[in-house]
């Protein structure tokens, strides 16, 4: 038996830059940028219409495509649309936001390893909802109040958090390498306090908050969509506008201010634009592991180029969680938290990017 | 700081030429660390200078003070007599160029999209590849020999091709100032002449004003018209290769006791190392 080396198709072989023009409109694309991201939104339509006919009253998908457009009997209608929709709506909303703060935090910090699981963003919104439910007295995760009260507190949190790192890595203007340690360091911290407010539970609410800490779409109504959805109307359009600077952040802090960047102005609006990303998706469904770390890379080999596409970015995120979440609640027992699922796709994948990562450094 | 004292710092400008770029009075320092301290250097319309000097001596400090990217602590960079660190960066970005003195690109970036972005300053988020970034961009890789690696990654390249690559790229950017970081570090002495020879034409060809630190001393009084000496964050000497390549200066400034004799090739000054003094 032989061994081969998995081939990988040269960078050399990317596809030259096509030019658009409209009047004083200009700009360019290459072909598999645009049909990468595409091909991925059908993907994403027909798995969350998979997912949107199963359950205890189960619906074909071209019933559930004909409810989306607007046909359809009120049983289903109601089914798809009023019980169903919000779930796949948050993992959806959710998985944009992860894969669009993993690509921008990446691309920024010039590290695969950067992201919001990394640096304890999202264990600063860990902190904020397990005191919620450890010392606010909320009996049900599940429950709407509590689960608004949660998701506050997690969006605190993560915010909190992430004014921390940037007022720790801040030396007029973010080293991405500096970022990195600064917020592993956080994590760690994140971490212990979250073990801490576990010790001084009761069973019952332990067992709550680790079903949040693992990341979960159960219980998740139009309380979860709304804000989220706000926050995303607000943040996508700024992080493709972004696109721009970022490919000249690209180049290290030097060459982007040589270039007229005006770089901790730059830096600042992008890491913010990153973290108000993950901490919202994580106030609404918890800290789903490993989306934000694992999606960024993938994309940037569908689309070839070198860095992570926010488009194809966010449109893989969302289809990763959703196609997560159906797996949990078809293949696995009942009410699998869809965090287990991303982190079993994630974890092998990040321990590929390391020996990957270590075979080129010895090159 | 004690510079030493035999030669006079010649008067940089003719009267005709223009000051593009100045150095007032700047002080320099990297947190309480003080590199340079109240310098005066003028910088004329279509010069080429060569910054030398021993390690440690401040020439890079200087010249990324020029490019606006270290602030000094006091004194000023005048660009077009305006001080740069009042100007928008942008618009500074259109006027100079600047390499550092070991760029880096991101893994996979291709020679072609490394040039196109030294467009940056020139383009809006509406105006993002006009036909004016093309064909400037298509003319620089082709004016620096780049258009059949036009497609290859970045870091897949010799260190003379790279080298090659981000001047195409300061080209593009189609600034009269070109300021450029030691950028024959690292390679051979054949590369090495590549790339002098390729900034040499974009000062003779293209009209560009070009400031270069460079350690090796011949290619130096070789290349740049003029040469600017520093010691210990003190401008020691200015002046044509000749009035500053003697063997009085290699002495102070580089503590070397060599000979200097005239390049067989070229009749510019040649520096030939006897022993380090001490």
């Amino acid at each position: 038996m032989t061994l081969s080396a998995p081939t990988r198709t040269p960078p050399s072989r990317d596809q030259p830059r096509r030019t658009l023009r409209i009047g004083p409109v200009s700009g360019t694309y290459r072909t598999r940028q645009l049909v990468v991201p595409v091909a991925l939104l059908v993907v994403l339509l027909l798995t969350a219409a998979v997912s949107l006919g199963r359950g205890d009253y189960p619906i074909g998908v071209t019933d559930v495509l004909g409810v989306l457009v607007g046909v359809g009997d009120d049983t289903q209608r109601l089914i798809v649309l009023q019980l169903r929709l919000p779930r796949i709506a948050v993992a959806v909303g959710v998985g944009l936001a992860l894969g669009m703060s993993g690509a921008l935090i990446q691309t920024f910090a010039r590290n695969p390893l950067a992201s919001p699981d990394f640096l304890g963003i999202t264990g600063g919104a860990s902190v904020g909802a397990v005191a919620v439910i450890v010392l606010g007295g909320t009996t049900t995760v599940s429950g709407a109040l509590g689960g608004l009260g949660l998701a506050a507190a997690a969006l605190a949190g993560g915010l909190l958090m992430a004014l921390l790192i940037f007022g720790l890595a801040w030396r007029g203007g973010i080293d991405g390498y500096r970022l990195v340690l600064v917020g592993v360091g956080l994590a760690a911290m994140a971490q212990a306090g979250v073990s801490w407010l576990l010790t001084r539970s009761t069973l019952f609410d332990a067992a709550a908050a680790n079903v949040w800490i693992t990341g979960s779409l159960n219980g998740r109504g139009w309380e979860q969509v709304r804000p989220l959805a706000i926050a995303l109307v607000v943040l996508v359009p700024a992080a493709l506008a972004l696109n721009r600077v970022l490919a000249v952040l690209a180049f290290g802090d030097e060459t982007a201010r040589a270039l007229g960047v005006r770089v901790p102005l730059a830096q600042a609006v992008v890491v913010l634009v990153g973290v108000a990303l993950a901490a919202f998706a994580v106030s609404a469904a918890g800290p789903i592991q490993f989306v934000a770390l694992v999606v960024p890379q993938i994309a940037v080999r569908l689309t070839g180029g070198s860095r992570p596409p926010l488009l194809a970015a966010g449109v893989l995120g969302a289809l990763l969680v959703v196609a997560s979440d159906l797996l949990a609640r078809t293949v696995l027992p009942d009410s699998f938290p869809v965090g287990v699922v991303t982190a079993i796709v994630g974890a092998p994948y990040l321990l590929w990017l390391l020996v990957r990562g270590r075979r080129r450094s010895t090159l | 700081m004690t510079a030493p004292t035999h030669s006079p710092v010649v008067p940089a400008t003719t009267p005709t030429a223009q000051v593009r770029l100045a150095a007032e009075g700047v002080r320099l320092a990297y947190g309480d660390k003080v590199v340079v301290d109240d310098l005066d250097l003028q910088l004329t319309e279509g010069s080429f200078t060569a910054i030398v000097g021993p390690n440690g001596c401040g020439k890079s400090t200087l010249l990324r003070a020029l490019g606006r990217l270290l602030r000094p602590t006091s004194g000023s960079v005048l660009l077009d007599g305006r001080a740069i660190t009042s100007t928008p960066t942008r618009e500074v970005a259109k006027v100079l160029g600047m390499l550092p003195q070991t760029p880096l690109a991101p893994e996979g970036l291709t020679v072609a999209d490394l040039v196109a972005r030294g467009r940056h300053p020139h383009q809006s988020w509406l105006r993002q590849w006009s036909g004016d970034d093309e064909a400037v961009v298509t003319e620089a890789l082709r004016w620096t020999d780049m258009t059949e690696l036009a497609d290859t990654p970045v870091d897949a390249l010799s260190g003379g091709q790279r080298q090659r690559a981000w001047i195409s790229m300061a080209l593009a950017q189609g600034t009269d100032l070109l300021l450029l970081d030691e950028p024959t570090t690292y390679l051979d002495l054949a590369h090495q002449v590549d790339v002098l020879e390729l900034v040499g034409r974009l000062h003779t060809e293209r009209g560009r004003t070009v400031v270069v630190v460079l350690h090796d001393l011949n290619l130096a009084a070789r290349y740049a018209q003029r040469l600017v000496a520093m010691k210990d964050g003190v401008l020691v000497a200015a002046g044509t290769p000749a009035e500053v390549l003697t063997e009085q200066l290699l002495a102070d400034v580089f503590e070397l006791e060599a000979r200097v004799v005239p390049d067989p090739v070229t009749g510019t000054p040649m520096v030939v190392p006897v022993r380090r003094l001490r």
